[in-house]
Order: C-alpha cells, then sequence, then structure tokens
C-alpha cells in the first residue's frame, strides 16, 4: 500500500496501527496472546451483530486476570431467540454502542496474536464491522485452538473439533460457557494446554504455530 | 469486574485463609491472579534457589512440596497455599514444588500478602497455625532422640523376685532350681543379706570342668561379695557397674550396701530390654513365664515398646512382625498352660487359629480375640470336641484377663460352631463358597485369612487347599466377594466436608477401619486370591501384587503405603485412647495427617476401580 493513497482514519485506529511498529518478539514466553471470543446474534456474517466481545491475554504461560477485556453491545434490533442461548438480555449489564465497543476492544488488543476457537469466524464478524465504520480489518497474527489442537496428534485427522469436544479431552469445566469472556478464559486454558504438550517436542515460534496441522508429516 | 474475576472470586471465598477477607478484598485479589498450568511431575519451584515474588494457591489437581533428599514432606491439594514462607521470610525456598497431577494454579503476587493478609489477624493466625502444624511433622524425628536418650536417666527396672538359696544348698539343687525358674543366676543369702552369687558362667568354669564336684555346696563356687547397688540406679550407671566389674549380675539393695536386705536382682539381660526393649527377650519371658499375671505384664511392656517404635517412626510392617510375633507367643504359651491345667495330653492333632486382623498378623493394639480350633478327624469327634471346648474356654478366658477382649460376636473357639474337625471346616467352607449370599460373604471375609497360632500348621493347610479348591468349583463366588470388596467407596468429599465440621466445630468422628482399612483388605485379598498369591498379611499381598502385576504397579504401591500410613494412625489413636483406635478425632488431626488421609482415599478409590474393570462388576450390579 502506498502511503499517499492511505485515508486519514480516526485517532483510536491510528493509535491501533502504530502498536504494529513494534516487532512480534520470537521468543513465545514474550508474546503477548490475546484469547478471544465474540457473540453474535448469529452465523450469517450479513444479517448478524456482535452481542459482546470477551478477551484474556496470556502472556509467559500465564493467563493475567488483570489483563481481560469484557463489553456487551448495544443491539437495535433485538431477537428473542438468541437470547435464550446467550443469555445476554437487553436490560440490566451496561452496554456501550458497536463503534465505542471496538474503539475500546482494538486499545485493549494492540498488536498482540489473537486466539480463538475457530477465529476465522470471530474475526470475519470484526472485520464487517469494522468495514461498516470504513476501517480497514484487523492486522493481528492470528491462531485457531482448533488447528494447535491437531497439531499435537501425530495423525492429523481432518476431524473438526468443537469447544465443548476439546474441552472435554483437556478435562476443563465448562463454567460460563456462552458469555464471551467465559468462553474466551475456556479458550485461554486450552490454549495453556496445547502450548505446554507443543512444547515439548518444538521450539514455539509464530511461524511454527501458524502452520496448519496437516503439514507436520512433511516438514 | 468481569465474569473472569467473579469466578476466581467465587473461589477464593470458599477457601481459607481468602475467606475471611471482605468481598472487595477477595475481588482486588482476584484480579491480581494469574493462571498458570503444570503437567504431571513439572517443576514449580527448586529448593535453594531465589524465591519468586508471586506465592501459589492451588486452583486443581495436586503439589508435592520436597525436601532436601527429595523426601515428600507435604502435599498441597485444591484450595491450599504454598511457597509463601519462603516470601514471607524473604530467603530462598526451603522445599521443592513439583506438580503431583496435573494442576491449575494460582499465582498470586507478593504484595496481595502485604496489602490485605498481613494486615489481618484471623488470616495471619490461619497461617501461622498452619505452618505450625508442617513443622511438627518436620521436627518429630529430632524429638524422638531425646526421648532416647532420657531413657538412660531412668531407673533401671529388676527383677523383684530373685531366685535364691543359703550356702548349704547342693550345686546340683541350686542348677534344679535355677532351670526350673529359667534364669541365669542364683543369690546366696544369709539372713535375707546377699552373700554370694552363682551364675550360669560358674557351672560351665567351675563344674563343668571337674575343677567342683556337683555334689558340693554352693558355697565352694559363689562368687563373694556380691556386687551390690542401690535400687534407685540407672541404666547407665548399672552398665557401668558390670563393665568395670565384667560382671553380668547385680545385687539391688536399698541404698547399695551388702548389709542390707535382697531386693533384686538386675542381670545384663534386664539391661538389653531395657535398652534395647528387644523384643527377643520379651519372648523369651513368655516362654519362661508361668501365670497370666506375668504375661499381662509382658503385653503391657509390649504396648511399650510399640509406643517407643511408633514414636521412633520405625517402619510399621516391622512393627506388626514384632507386635504379632509376640501376640503369637503369648497366645501359645496360655494354649500350653491350659493344656497343663487341664491335666489330659489333646487327644489327637489340633491347631489353634487365628481370624481376621490377627490372623493377617495386622493387629497390633489389644483388640478382641477371633479364633478357632481345627482338630484331626476321627471316629470320636463328638468327644475330642470336648475336650478342646473345655481347652478353648480356658484360654480364651486367659486371653480375656491379659487384656484381649471377648469377641463379640462369640468369634470363638470356646464356641462350639467355631470349633471343628477338619472335615467339618470343609464342609462349612463348601456351604459358604457354594451359597454366596451376604452372610456367607461375610464369613469368608474373616475366615479366608487364618493363621495356625500354635500346633499342627498341617490341618490349617489341609482346609486352605480345600478352600483353593470350592473356589475353583464356584468361579462366581470370586465375583460376590468382588462386588462385596467394593461395598464401601471412600469418603471423596471428606475435605470439603470437614472444613465445614470444623469451622462449625462439631465434633466428628470418623471410622477408619471400615471406611478406609476393610477396603484395602478386602482388594488385597480378593486379588491374592485371584492371582493364587499365598499371603495372608495386607502388606505383603500388595507386594506380591507388584510382583506378579508389575503393569499395576502404581496403584499396589499406593495401597501399601496408603494401608501403612493407616495402620500407623489407627495405632496411634489407639494407644492415645487406649481403645481399638477405630475411630479417629478428625478434629484431633493436624494439616499434613488430613491430607495424608485424602492420599489413603484415593488409593481406595483406585483399587476399587481395578476390582470393578477386572471382574466386569458393572455388569454385575
Amino acid at each position: 500500500m502506498n502511503l499517499f493513497f492511505r485515508k486519514k482514519y480516526p485517532e483510536f485506529w491510528q493509535k491501533y496501527a502504530a502498536t504494529f511498529k513494534e516487532k512480534i518478539p520470537s521468543l513465545y514466553q514474550e508474546i503477548r496472546f490475546v484469547i478471544f471470543d465474540t457473540e453474535t446474534t448469529g452465523l450469517d456474517f450479513k444479517k448478524d451483530k456482535i452481542l459482546s466481545m470477551g478477551a484474556v491475554a496470556v502472556l509467559n504461560s500465564s493467563i493475567w486476570v488483570a489483563d481481560s477485556f469484557e463489553c456487551f453491545v448495544h443491539q437495535t434490533t433485538f431477537d428473542r431467540k438468541t437470547v435464550e442461548i446467550h443469555g445476554i438480555r437487553k436490560e440490566g449489564i451496561h452496554k456501550i454502542s458497536e463503534e465505542k465497543a471496538i474503539q475500546e476492544f482494538l486499545d485493549f488488543i494492540k498488536n498482540a496474536v489473537l486466539v480463538g476457537h475457530h477465529i476465522d469466524f470471530d474475526v470475519q464478524m470484526m472485520n464487517i464491522a469494522l468495514k461498516n465504520l470504513g476501517l480497514p480489518t484487523l492486522k493481528n497474527t492470528t491462531l485457531d485452538t482448533g488447528n494447535l489442537h491437531k497439531k499435537t496428534m501425530i495423525d492429523a485427522t481432518d476431524a473438526h473439533f468443537s469447544l465443548d469436544e476439546l474441552l472435554e479431552i483437556y478435562n476443563i469445566a465448562p463454567h460460563d460457557r456462552h458469555n464471551s469472556l467465559g468462553d474466551a478464559f475456556l479458550t485461554a486454558q486450552l490454549f495453556l494446554k496445547i502450548i505446554k504438550k507443543l512444547s515439548k517436542n518444538n521450539t514455539l515460534s509464530i511461524a511454527y504455530l501458524k502452520r496448519p496441522a496437516k503439514r507436520i508429516g512433511l516438514i | 469486574m468481569n465474569t473472569i474475576t467473579y469466578r476466581i472470586k467465587d473461589f477464593l471465598k470458599e477457601n481459607h485463609p481468602f475467606s475471611f477477607l471482605t468481598s472487595d478484598e477477595q475481588f482486588l485479589i482476584a484480579k491480581n491472579i494469574t493462571i498458570r498450568y503444570y503437567e504431571v511431575n513439572e517443576l514449580i519451584f527448586e529448593i535453594e534457589k531465589p524465591v519468586n515474588t508471586h506465592f501459589y494457591l492451588v486452583k486443581e489437581g495436586a503439589v508435592g512440596l520436597y525436601a532436601q533428599n527429595n523426601q515428600l514432606t507435604e502435599q498441597c491439594d485444591e484450595g491450599d497455599l504454598f511457597g509463601l514462607r519462603a516470601i514471607i521470610r524473604k530467603d530462598n525456598y526451603k522445599l521443592t514444588a513439583k506438580a503431583l497431577e496435573e494442576c491449575i494454579l494460582y499465582t498470586i503476587p507478593f504484595e496481595m500478602y502485604d496489602e490485605i493478609l498481613s494486615i489481618n489477624t484471623e488470616v495471619t493466625q490461619f497461617i501461622i497455625s498452619n505452618f505450625a502444624s508442617n513443622l511438627i511433622a518436620y521436627e518429630k524425628h529430632s524429638d524422638s532422640q531425646k526421648t532416647i536418650i532420657s531413657e538412660e536417666e531412668l531407673t533401671a527396672k529388676y527383677s523383684k523376685n530373685p531366685v535364691t538359696c543359703v550356702k548349704e544348698t547342693t550345686i546340683k539343687e541350686a542348677a534344679l532350681l535355677m532351670t526350673e525358674r529359667k534364669v541365669g543366676s542364683i543369690i546366696i543369702q544369709e539372713n535375707n543379706f546377699p552373700i554370694g552369687i552363682i551364675t550360669d558362667k560358674d557351672f560351665r568354669t567351675k563344674i563343668a570342668t571337674g575343677k567342683v564336684e556337683i555334689s558340693s555346696v554352693v558355697n565352694e563356687i559363689m562368687s563373694s561379695p556380691v556386687i551390690c547397688v542401690s535400687e534407685k540406679i540407672t541404666v547407665a550407671e548399672a552398665q557401668i557397674v558390670m563393665l568395670k566389674n565384667k560382671i553380668t549380675h547385680l545385687c539391688i539393695t536399698k541404698s547399695g550396701k551388702n548389709k542390707e536386705e535382697i531386693k533384686g536382682v538386675l542381670s545384663e539381660y534386664d539391661i538389653i530390654l531395657i535398652r534395647e526393649n528387644n523384643p527377643s527377650v520379651l519372648i523369651k519371658q513368655i516362654k519362661r513365664s508361668h501365670s497370666t499375671e506375668e504375661l499381662k505384664k509382658i503385653r503391657i511392656q509390649a504396648s511399650e515398646l510399640l509406643k517407643r517404635y511408633l514414636f521412633q517412626e520405625l517402619d510399621i510392617d516391622f512393627i506388626c512382625k514384632i507386635i504379632s510375633e509376640i501376640n503369637q507367643v503369648i497366645t501359645a504359651r496360655i494354649i500350653e498352660m491350659a493344656i497343663e491345667k487341664l491335666n489330659q495330653k489333646p487327644p489327637v492333632l489340633f491347631s489353634w487359629i487365628s481370624l481376621g486382623s490377627q490372623g493377617r498378623k495386622e493387629q497390633l493394639l489389644l483388640t478382641d480375640q477371633d479364633n478357632a480350633i481345627i482338630f484331626e478327624d476321627s471316629k470320636n469327634n463328638d468327644e475330642n470336641r470336648w475336650y478342646f471346648l473345655r481347652l478353648a474356654e480356658i484360654v480364651t478366658q486367659n486371653l480375656h484377663e491379659i487384656g484381649f477382649e471377648y469377641c463379640p460376636a462369640n468369634m470363638m473357639a470356646s464356641n462350639k460352631e467355631w470349633c471343628l474337625s477338619t472335615n467339618e471346616w470343609k464342609e462349612k467352607y463348601h456351604s459358604w463358597i457354594s451359597k454366596p449370599i451376604p452372610e456367607n460373604i461375610l464369613f469368608c471375609t474373616i475366615f479366608f485369612d487364618i493363621e495356625t497360632i500354635f500346633g499342627d500348621g498341617k490341618l490349617e493347610k489341609e482346609v486352605q487347599n480345600s478352600i483353593e479348591k470350592y473356589l475353583q468349583v464356584y468361579p462366581i463366588f470370586t465375583n460376590f466377594l468382588a462386588l462385596n470388596s467394593t461395598q464401601n467407596p471412600p469418603p471423596l468429599g471428606f475435605f470439603r466436608q470437614f472444613l465445614l465440621e470444623e469451622s462449625g466445630e462439631q465434633k466428628e468422628q470418623f471410622d477408619i477401619k471400615s471406611r478406609a482399612m476393610m477396603p484395602l483388605v478386602d482388594a488385597a485379598r480378593l486379588l491374592s486370591i485371584h492371582l493364587q498369591i499365598n499371603e495372608k498379611n495386607t502388606l505383603a499381598r500388595f507386594r506380591a501384587l507388584i510382583m506378579k502385576e508389575p503393569q499395576n504397579e502404581e496403584v499396589y504401591s499406593m495401597c501399601f503405603e496408603a494401608f501403612k500410613t493407616l495402620l500407623k494412625y489407627r495405632t496411634k489413636y489407639g494407644l492415645l485412647k487406649n481403645n481399638s483406635g477405630r475411630f479417629i478425632d478428625l478434629n484431633a488431626l493436624n494439616k499434613s495427617e488430613k491430607l495424608q488421609l485424602k492420599v489413603c482415599f484415593k488409593a481406595v478409590k483406585e483399587i476399587q476401580s481395578v476390582v470393578v474393570n477386572r471382574f466386569k462388576l458393572a455388569n454385575f450390579m
């Protein structure tokens, strides 16, 4: 991209973008990972909206409770059906506009490596929200716990693992499931356990973590 | 505040010492926590290394703290704090922490201790008492050494009823007297004052060599004057006098003068007894005893020995062997005495059998007597039974006098139900094994662990062989036995429950025998029968199981250790409360003991799941 064509973005985006001037550390322990999850009104990118966002940081193999983020997005339309799954009711919780939520979220994640379960969906949801605000897509490197789990197995199949399945495999009690920060916290525990497993036979680098599971046997 | 902080705060408020804090303080701590995951055996911190800036709270799993010699000194489970002592002291770590299981740990910055925990008195009291209970466990060893030293200063116990004779007694008469009383010395007295002494050695050096005639009088061979000491002499002093004079016997008089009345004799033998409290000496004493009174005294001495062994932290397996041997010899001596009293030899061969815990040689305390008789078959079975019932009547009564209570269920040889001929026993076992109703299973759990105490072992062997045969004919019986052995699951909620009760200051008694020991005993017996292991003792059974099935070594050695721990507790508390030790007052346990108990319950759980899987009990229930 040419500097001359750059649009003038709002200050919060510029601040976010500036964090990427700093290179991601090569040592796994020094990388700030942000495990994040969004709850949405549905699975349709065109129609559905973000209800809430939750994120928590992992640094040096520890989950940092103080470094966590949670927000609920004010909805213009209200769909009764989704309420039953997520338990986010219209009243009672302090909610902010989508723009404010995204602003706070970018301020929180900075240049962290984003981790999530089937993260592509959440990133896509975020990107659409960003697009609606006339902003570019997220700049962060992303890792998918589904893929990371597959990397722990010698015989990587194409099997698809739901978060619930992985929680059971890794013996994590599913507290606060279907609450975005709750899910992010569970995914963070999952991430710690998977990373511990992977670190046994490998020097963990972002390149290694990003590489799809299937290629393990080839390299 | 967000979802995670709420979740962590909820955990904190359930656990001491955080429970003493206000909700806001709990939130503040929750917010400052980081969460870590450790795999089994992963190092958390290392001994002698500089301290971290945080301490730890176990969220899930268990952590072991190890001392220098890699010895496990403490186990931390869910809700326990560790790694705080070193930080408070601002010193290097004094222990190594390693994950015993997969763990989720909360790490709490030290500032939280400084700013919140340390200013709350309830919290600091809890933390201090926690440290203290661990310190006691740690320093017990050095304490026991102190007791050994103080033993030296104790007054020596001497025989107060010495064998004496007058100087005109012939050497032969004196020798007969000593033989009859089973002693190694005789004091020659005049007006009750000691004038000389003869010991075994004199017979060897003066008579057997032909120097002096056997028909001569004692006067000619006695050593004179006799070395006398005061009745207040200590063990150490007595030993010095013996060494100095190269003698093995001292005469005790009131103040240690020769012109005083004889109070008793102190032999080198007695010194060994006190010093080493040598069990072989106790056994010799039993063999030369002539009354239940004497035996009762010896049994009390055996209890003293037991106390000391426990205090010295000797291996419980070893203690068990010694005490069982003493009990066995006492019973055998009582039977000998009873036969003498009946003045009639047993009409046929017989075995006096111990049952249950006595049969397994796991009885350390004076508990109920459980015994039976097997006698050889003949035409006169009923007549012979009458003899053995009379014999058993005397024996059980004497055992009772010594301190072994009568069996409340009357499972004693004096009951004609349990005084049977070899063939009658075989029929009995057949009736139990062929019909595995609960009552019969219960009998088997008692009567499968039998041990000959007195008499001919071949009768027991014959009965044992027929048991093995019946078990093969009725394989379903083993499944019922397996089912029975898993009927008493371990109290898994034990800990949480306990904390609640503690805060409510309710006294709670815990049945350590049926809830923790019996399940292990039952499983060991069952698996031994299943794998044809010929051991009776539970520890020996687990040891044999480890050899036979190395793939299950982990579970079996866990059970082995657990049983040792439980046996030790039961004995310790039994001695303390002067009862069978079956019920333990939970409030009397310190923290490390509670944790050890928890590990024992885990062993019970593991072995029961081995049994459930092996005998496919899931379908059976």
